[in-house]
């Protein structure tokens, strides 16, 4: 991913920012541009979450994604927030342990690097709560 | 709108063919399908190709115009030649952008192709390419890939309805036995649960014989009006209905993470269509892309209950001379699935079966015949229903 396209996120990837929408008081991380509820009668707002949440369902990588080799087996989870938002995330845990219902707590994480300039990515994962 | 015809189909061997280039399957099914039809070439009136990453699988774009030249139709003719792209179901979508043509009257006979040809990459990247019909800023960029996002949908499936790893492999061993009486079909070894069971687990539940391989592969279809159909083929097989839907890109979105709801309204809307339920179709050849998306279509559909495919096919209720026969071609998972000619891959199958041309997999009796293309992790669904009577 380039350099811009992921400094667009920043700051909703390091910060949990997602958006709410004040016309149906829904919530959307990752963050919407237009409510898909209320379409062009919602109202979006940024939020910030708080950042607990548990895991909906969940598989362990064995065939990792390109550049994601030297981390396999990793823990890949939908992970639902308390403010309802549904999201995929890595589980920093034993991958023996994860399970459907577990609480699960933001932590700050390297997510990846750039094979072409060196760039390393930082966001959030998850780890148990 | 005009009813509206198949009368030439054609499809290429799938699999491993590092001796042939994309435009060379390609033009192999065309050519196949006009010959199929009888229609003198110069007789096209327009070009419909389905293709996903013709960009990042053969460094390739403007995939319409290659192979409406390589077709030898571009010289004088200039016929129009349009690429289509939703994923895995690029496919199916360029035939209801064909249908759609000669239902309104726009276009007489025009061709239906699908084309992808993967294996002149390395797996990882293949992988990659595919990656790309999921959410990449999102999902990708969190380490996703496709048999991790199904895998994430059957995780669920068995937490919510206790589908086993058993039932979902009993998908692949009915698979692989149809696709054993399928000469085209990419692999046509047939093969037990325990073999299922014991293989390299990719994404856990899934294991790697869960999975449809890497295939390069092409198939066409001529379609004409339906009044004039007879002029060309004495078994033309008629569409009954044509049906698209779209949902979230990311799994994670979704209402319900083990339905596609693209595919029950697709579905739904193509049963309308029709004026048709379930009961009605003989056979279907379903987007078994993983095991578990193949026990998805089945409940999505309506040919089983929600969270009772696993069990149906455990019981052989969608064998060939079960109560409805699903995936005869032996599927994604057998037959192979170049992504972009999938979609044509299963129009063709159930036109054979309609014609009674499908030897030992034939379904006897066939009149009815149902596709169903997904693209991503069910983005996009395609739904056609076909039929030997108009």
């Amino acid at each position: 991913m380039s350099v811009a396209r992921f400094w667009r996120k920043q700051i909703n990837r390091y910060n949990l920012v997602g958006t709410h929408c004040k016309t149906c008081d829904s919530y959307y991380y990752p963050p919407r541009n237009v409510c898909p509820k209320c379409r062009r009668d919602g109202e979006i707002e940024p939020h910030k979450f708080s950042g607990p949440g548990d895991i909906v369902t969940y598989t362990i990588i064995h065939t990792a994604a390109e550049g994601f080799e030297h981390q396999a087996p990793y823990v890949l989870a939908i992970v639902q927030l308390d403010e309802g938002p549904r999201f995929t995330s890595q589980i920093v845990c034993n991958p023996e342990d994860v399970h459907i219902g577990m609480k699960v707590k933001p932590v700050f994480r390297k997510l990846g690097e750039s094979g072409d300039n060196g760039m390393i990515y930082y966001g959030t994962k998850y780890v148990p709560a | 709108m005009r009813d509206v015809a198949i009368i030439g189909v054609k499809n290429t061997k799938f699999g491993e063919m590092w001796e042939r280039s994309f435009r060379d399957i390609v033009v192999e099914a065309g050519i196949g399908a006009i010959e199929d039809s009888g229609v003198s070439g110069d007789r096209l009136d327009g070009m419909y190709v389905g293709n996903m990453s013709g960009g990042q699988f053969v460094e390739q774009e403007h995939i319409g115009a290659l192979i409406a030249d390589y077709s030898g139709l571009s010289l004088d003719l200039h016929i129009p030649s349009t690429r289509v792209e939703a994923a895995c179901a690029s496919g199916g979508l360029a035939f209801r952008q064909a249908v759609m043509a000669v239902a309104s009257g726009h276009e007489d006979i025009v061709m239906a192709a699908g084309v992808e040809k993967m294996t002149d990459v390395s797996s990882t990247a293949a992988s990659s390419a595919l990656a790309a019909a999921a959410d990449r800023e999102w999902e990708g960029i969190m380490g996703a890939t496709f048999p991790g996002l199904y895998a994430m949908i059957a995780r669920m499936h068995m937490d919510k309805y206790g589908t086993t790893s058993e039932q979902m492999a009993s998908v692949a061993v009915k698979n692989h036995k149809n696709g054993s009486m399928n000469p085209i079909a990419q692999y046509k070894s047939p093969i037990t649960v325990d073999s299922v069971l014991n293989s390299i687990m990719v994404a856990d539940p899934l294991h790697i014989f869960d999975c449809s391989p890497i295939t390069d592969g092409a198939a066409a279809v001529v379609l004409a009006p339906a009044d004039i159909a007879h002029e060309y083929t004495d078994t033309p097989i008629y569409i009954k209905a044509t049906a698209q839907a779209s949902d979230t890109i990311a799994l994670h979105d979704r209402r319900d993470i083990t339905t596609l709801d693209a595919s029950v309204s697709a579905g739904k809307r193509a049963f309308e269509m029709a004026k048709m339920t379930p009961a009605d179709i003989d056979l279907v050849e379903v987007h078994d892309c993983f095991t578990i998306a193949e026990i998805c279509a089945i409940e999505d559909l309506g040919f089983a209950k929600k969270g009772e495919g696993g069990k149906m096919t455990e019981d052989g209720e969608t064998a060939i001379g079960g109560k409805v026969a699903v995936n005869t071609s032996g599927g994604l998972k057998s037959c192979g699935h170049p992504v972009g000619a999938t979609g044509i891959k299963q129009v063709v199958e159930v036109t054979q079966q309609l014609r009674g041309e499908a030897g030992g997999r034939q379904v006897d009796g066939a009149e009815v015949g149902m596709t169903h293309n997904v693209g991503g992790s069910g983005a996009t669904a395609v739904v056609h229903i076909l039929a030997r009577e108009r």
